[in-house]
């Protein structure tokens, strides 16, 4: 008996929790309009998600990509492919790795820092405080921080993409003798913008919502107390490592599944 | 000003107020007291609407806080001042910046006018020559009185002050203390002093509710409290160790206990 209370329970408090989720994220979009006066919110947090996160994603980029033209040399070559080297750093790049490494790599160091700056203006009333003072806090801390995200990683993610293909090339063109004008060539010609970029950017856009819903909930719903806010930084974490993977198998299954 | 009736509230199966009833009078401190954990702060909260009670009401200047819309109570809280335990003030802002914060944010005025009203607040509390400190550079009395200044910066008709001595230094409190008193005799506000600090409390309460177990178990003048006959009232006020309060958490008899097998 103990099982099925335990499994309806916890069945409960996480359809309580997806409620409160889903009645944050309108508040969000409700307070929105509210970064049109204060503009320097928004662009405050842009810097620091956005701008202090560029140099991980720029080195985390090239790295990809010099491994991806050592890895695709390596294979190309056993079909005497090597000059369609550059179709597959560029199509691996802005179809998946683009978006899902930085997407990743956004929510470890961005992400878990809004949960943990939020759960810690929490625990030491400093939303409370706000509220008190007639301020609705999801206006003015919660709403910049959301849109900040939401613009700084698909932007983030494109970065990653074409420090990545430079990778590729200093690996497979400068180390492996790869020809140059095969990269380039075959590059431009295959990669298509609408297929491929465009739909790239979709995906980072959608994991820049789900990071930024699920860090800053987080943070929100944390029990004030330490214990509660490093949970709800790791929750944050894993969950949206596990969201991104999820929404990129459904997203590419939409894409490029046809294909 | 404030009149709360029939009152119970509830923290998951924890009752923390049982229909309690009791009258903030205007333009003087009454005091809240009672044991940590008696839900003194929780009363605060449910005055200024952050919390929701499970039955009862609460009139705050002659409207019902809790049927409030969300816009009708935000403008009801510019009328109320609340000065938390932590401070509660913003960390990636100036002492300056945070006093401003309510006056940018609610006023129209410009930035010469904020100065101005800014500096006199911090004047009021002695802390204008510290307003480019951030928080983390202040003690936590200073803090306090940042914190108090901000609470004032709106002009409130009232404030609520949760817990302002614990843990202070004998300077900062008598600082507190005289504070308090001052700031309710020039501007008349209508002050609510949460506190389990008897001696402070006593000196400046007009009015004390003791609240204990849910229900308010003692209340009247300081003099009055001090003189009471019940006992639980005399325990709390003269800090007894043993009383109707036992020292002794509820347990099986002592020589049961240690001659009892693990």
């Amino acid at each position: 008996m103990n099982i099925f209370q335990t499994i309806g329970q916890s069945t409960l408090n996480s359809l309580a929790k997806l409620g409160r989720a889903n009645l944050f994220f309108i508040s969000i979009l409700v307070n929105s309009s509210y970064l049109l006066k204060r503009p320097h919110l928004l662009i405050k947090q842009i810097y620091s998600l956005g701008v202090l996160t560029f140099w991980l994603i720029c080195i985390a980029g090239l790295f990809v990509g010099m491994v991806l033209g050592l890895q695709g040399v390596y294979t190309l070559s056993t079909f005497g492919a090597e000059s369609s080297l550059g179709i597959m750093v560029a199509a691996s790049l802005v179809r998946e790795l683009g978006p899902v490494v930085s997407a990743l790599l956004f929510a470890g160091r961005a992400g878990s820092a809004l949960t943990a700056e939020i759960g810690l203006m929490k625990a030491t009333e400093q939303l409370s405080g706000m509220e008190m003072m007639a301020i609705d806090p999801l206006k003015y801390i919660i709403a910049p921080r959301f849109f900040a995200g939401f613009i700084s990683l698909p932007l983030l993610a494109t970065f990653f993409s074409a420090i990545g293909i430079i990778g590729g090339y200093l690996a497979g063109v400068e180390l492996l003798n790869v020809d140059a004008g095969a990269y380039w060539s075959q590059m431009q010609s295959s990669i298509d913008f609408n297929d491929d970029i465009i739909n790239g950017i979709i995906k980072s856009i959608i994991f820049a919502w789900l990071i930024s819903w699920i860090a800053l909930f987080e943070g929100y719903d944390a029990h004030p107390t330490s214990e509660g806010i490093s949970r709800a930084t790791t929750r944050t974490v894993v969950n949206s490592a596990f969201a991104i993977l999820l929404f990129d198998f459904l997203l590419t299954a939409l894409m490029f599944g046809a294909n | 000003m404030i009149s709360i009736r029939n009152l119970t509230f509830s923290w998951g199966h924890r009752k923390i107020f049982d229909n309690i009833s009791l009258d903030i009078m205007p333009h003087k401190i009454t005091a809240i007291m009672g044991p940590s954990g008696t839900g003194k702060t929780t009363l605060l909260k449910l005055i200024g609407g952050q919390l929701k009670p499970d039955s009862g009401t609460i009139i705050v200047d002659q409207q019902n806080v809790h049927t409030l819309s969300r816009n009708k109570l935000f403008t009801l809280r510019k009328k109320m001042g609340m000065l938390f335990q932590s401070g509660a003030l913003l960390t990636d802002m100036s002492v300056y910046d945070n006093i401003a914060f309510p006056l940018r944010e609610h006023t129209q005025l410009p930035e010469s006018m904020i100065r101005t009203l800014v500096l006199m607040k911090l004047n009021a509390v002695g802390l204008r020559g510290a307003r480019e400190l951030m928080p983390s550079e202040l003690s936590g009395g200073m803090a306090r009185r940042v914190a108090m200044a901000r609470a004032l910066a709106l002009d409130p008709e009232m404030i609520m002050y949760d817990e302002p001595f614990t843990g202070q230094d004998p300077i900062s409190l008598g600082v507190l203390v005289e504070l308090i008193q001052t700031l309710k005799q020039t501007l008349h506000l209508t002050s609510i002093v949460v506190s389990h600090d008897v001696q402070e409390t006593t000196q400046i309460a007009d009015y004390i509710y003791l609240l204990s177990e849910g229900k308010i178990a003692g209340h009247g003048t300081p003099t009055e409290l001090l003189n009471s006959n019940s006992l639980w009232v005399q325990q709390f006020m003269q800090a007894k160790a043993d009383g109707p309060v036992p020292f002794h958490y509820p347990a099986n008899d002592l020589t049961d206990d240690l001659l009892a097998k693990n």
